[in-house]
């Protein structure tokens, strides 16, 4: 509950005891990873308009701005999730470095060569992090397609129980299994499968 | 089926349900067997792989719904300038045709006006004629440079080719022959464009980065070959607090600089160039730098940092080691020998008529990747 008091201190008080204001960034961004609401909320309303006018007036659209900010988010997220997370810059400038280079990448993909006119903010490298996040996304869609190469029911099965987190009995009934056994049996013979597709598409190499 | 019991127990271990003893007894087979052992291992990735597709799935899904609040909120601005703008689209859609009317009606009319106005209106004297038809000289001019504009924008430059470095070339035979410096051909080609702002495809004959020389030439049906080259190419390097100047392209139009041979040898004694005194900036690289005779006595190459005005420049009896082992070495077909002027046309002339007759042999050079 740390993040309360933190966040409710006055403007003036964070500029003269800028410990302060790490205090809490680190709060905001523990409670990120914790899927907090409020912090995710607050993180989102700090960010998102600076983003949205830097890709708007570089050639994008609404939809391109949160589409590169959410992906911004997720990379903040997935990293403060991971144990050996450290903030070495202000959230701000790390989400704004992250959609900078994102946004960079994507004009190019479309073949528009935009010249990199150095702006007055300041980014931080990133080039590493995203790496990570690219190859993340790549991990993650190898299992997304394995999962939809399953069929039913045993797609269906094995995303209510591992990805929507739905309990077994619940499950079993839903998909009409006379008990919970039997469907965890089913469950089990799924997983089976799905590992074998993850696991040849993933060592063939992405 | 014994997988799948051994999928089950695998799970139960994970996850800490297991009982003491029956923890302790799949440690044990764990040790014991090493396909076991790499079952768990990978067991254990994919399951955290899952959860974490699951917590990433479940997160987008918070980000939709709180950009949806902060839109509801106001915090959010999506799209007011779109609307406006599709409204003005969606108007110009639907009284495109009555525009379209309204205005060959309006067009008739004028024609028809002037006609009447022309047919009834009495004859002026010639001297206003004259001056009208002047006029029209300015607005054919004007038009020239129009089209001259449109010229550089319908750039020769391949498509997707990015733009790399810029210099100055300046032409040494009237076939087509520029010099410039190496490293102002970083890319994968050239392109030239002269003081008019035509542009001019070319090709790299030959280069040498030791002296940092580079010959192109221009092979482009659009390039009308000049009659002759007004400067001629020194073979000594000229003496100390001789005046010498320039033609370049720091911008994008040509710029005329000044000064004096400040030191026989370039950077750290180096003897292949000359020191000058003079302010240089990038893209002058490549450029002729002329002795008041208008003899080219060198190549501007490079300027010391954090030093005002101390240039060097490439002395030009490089050119002729260059190109005399060009015209001994290629007997390649299509290759027509250099021929390096002769003569200077230069002498005893101002400064001001010097520069406007070479400035057409001084190219802005473009180097691109593509």
């Amino acid at each position: 509950m740390t993040i309360f008091w933190v966040t409710f201190t006055p403007k003036s008080v964070l500029k003269v005891q800028p410990v302060k204001a790490e205090l809490n960034e680190q709060a905001l961004l523990k409670g990120l990873a914790e899927n907090d609401t409020k912090a995710i909320e607050t993180i989102y309303k700090n960010n998102f308009n600076m983003v949205q006018s830097f890709i708007i007036n570089n050639n994008g659209t609404y939809d391109d701005a949160r589409d590169i900010f959410q992906e911004a988010m997720i990379a903040l997220y997935e990293k403060a999730k991971s144990e050996s997370f450290v903030l070495t810059s202000k959230i701000n400038t790390y989400v704004y470095s992250i959609c900078r280079r994102l946004w960079l990448k994507r004009l190019q993909q479309m073949g528009r060569f935009v010249l990199q006119t150095d702006s007055l903010e300041e980014t931080v490298q990133v080039e590493d992090d995203l790496e990570m996040h690219e190859k993340r996304n790549a991990e993650f869609t190898i299992m997304e397609r394995a999962l939809n190469s399953l069929g039913e029911p045993c797609k269906s099965l094995l995303e209510g129980f591992y990805l929507k987190k739905l309990d077994m009995q619940e499950l079993a009934k839903a998909f009409g299994y006379t008990n919970a056994d039997n469907a965890k049996n089913q469950k089990y013979k799924c997983l089976t499968r799905l590992k074998k597709l993850f696991f040849t598409q993933y060592n063939i190499g992405e | 089926m014994e997988d799948i019991l051994l999928i089950q127990a695998i799970e139960r271990y994970l996850d800490g349900s297991m009982l003491p003893d029956e923890k302790a007894y799949f440690e044990q087979l764990r040790k014991n067997s090493p396909e076991i052992d790499q079952m768990v291992v990978e067991h254990s990735m994919f399951l955290n792989q899952l959860n974490a597709l699951s917590d990433r799935q479940h997160f987008k899904q918070t980000l939709h719904q709180t950009h949806q609040k902060l839109v509801n909120e106001g915090v959010i601005d999506e799209g007011t300038i779109v609307h406006t703008q599709s409204k003005i689209v969606s108007l110009w859609h639907k009284y495109k045709r009555v525009t379209a009317i309204a205005a060959s009606v309006a067009g008739a009319i004028a024609i028809i006006t002037s006609a009447i106005f022309s047919y009834f209106s009495p004859a002026v004297n010639a001297n206003q004629i004259q001056q009208l038809s002047k006029d029209i000289e300015v607005i054919k001019r004007n038009q020239q440079v129009q089209g001259n504009i449109i010229n550089e924008v319908k750039s020769k430059l391949p498509e997707n080719a990015r733009l790399i470095s810029g210099g100055t070339g300046f032409l040494i035979d009237p076939k087509g022959y520029l010099i410039t410096n190496a490293h102002v051909l970083r890319g994968s080609g050239a392109i030239v464009v002269n003081n008019k702002g035509q542009e001019f495809t070319a090709s790299i004959v030959n280069i040498d980065p030791k002296v940092d020389l580079a010959i192109l030439k221009i092979n482009d049906k659009d390039y009308k070959p000049l009659k002759y080259i007004p400067y001629n190419i020194a073979k000594n390097s000229g003496d100390l607090g001789e005046e010498i100047f320039t033609l370049g392209y720091p911008r994008n139009e040509i710029v005329y600089t000044q000064g004096y041979l400040s030191a026989k040898t370039g950077f750290d004694g180096d003897t292949l160039s000359t020191q000058i005194q003079m302010s240089a900036y990038p893209g002058n690289s490549g450029g002729p730098v002329l002795n008041k005779k208008g003899e080219v006595i060198g190549i501007l190459s490079t300027r010391q940092t954090h030093a005002d005005g101390i240039t060097f420049a490439i002395q030009s009896k490089n050119i002729y080691h260059l190109v005399n082992h060009l015209n001994d070495s290629d007997t390649a077909s299509g290759f027509s020998k250099i021929k390096l002027p002769a003569k200077s046309y230069l002498m005893n002339i101002s400064r001001e008529e010097q520069v406007k007759k070479m400035e057409d042999c001084v190219f802005l050079v473009k180097a691109y990747n593509n």
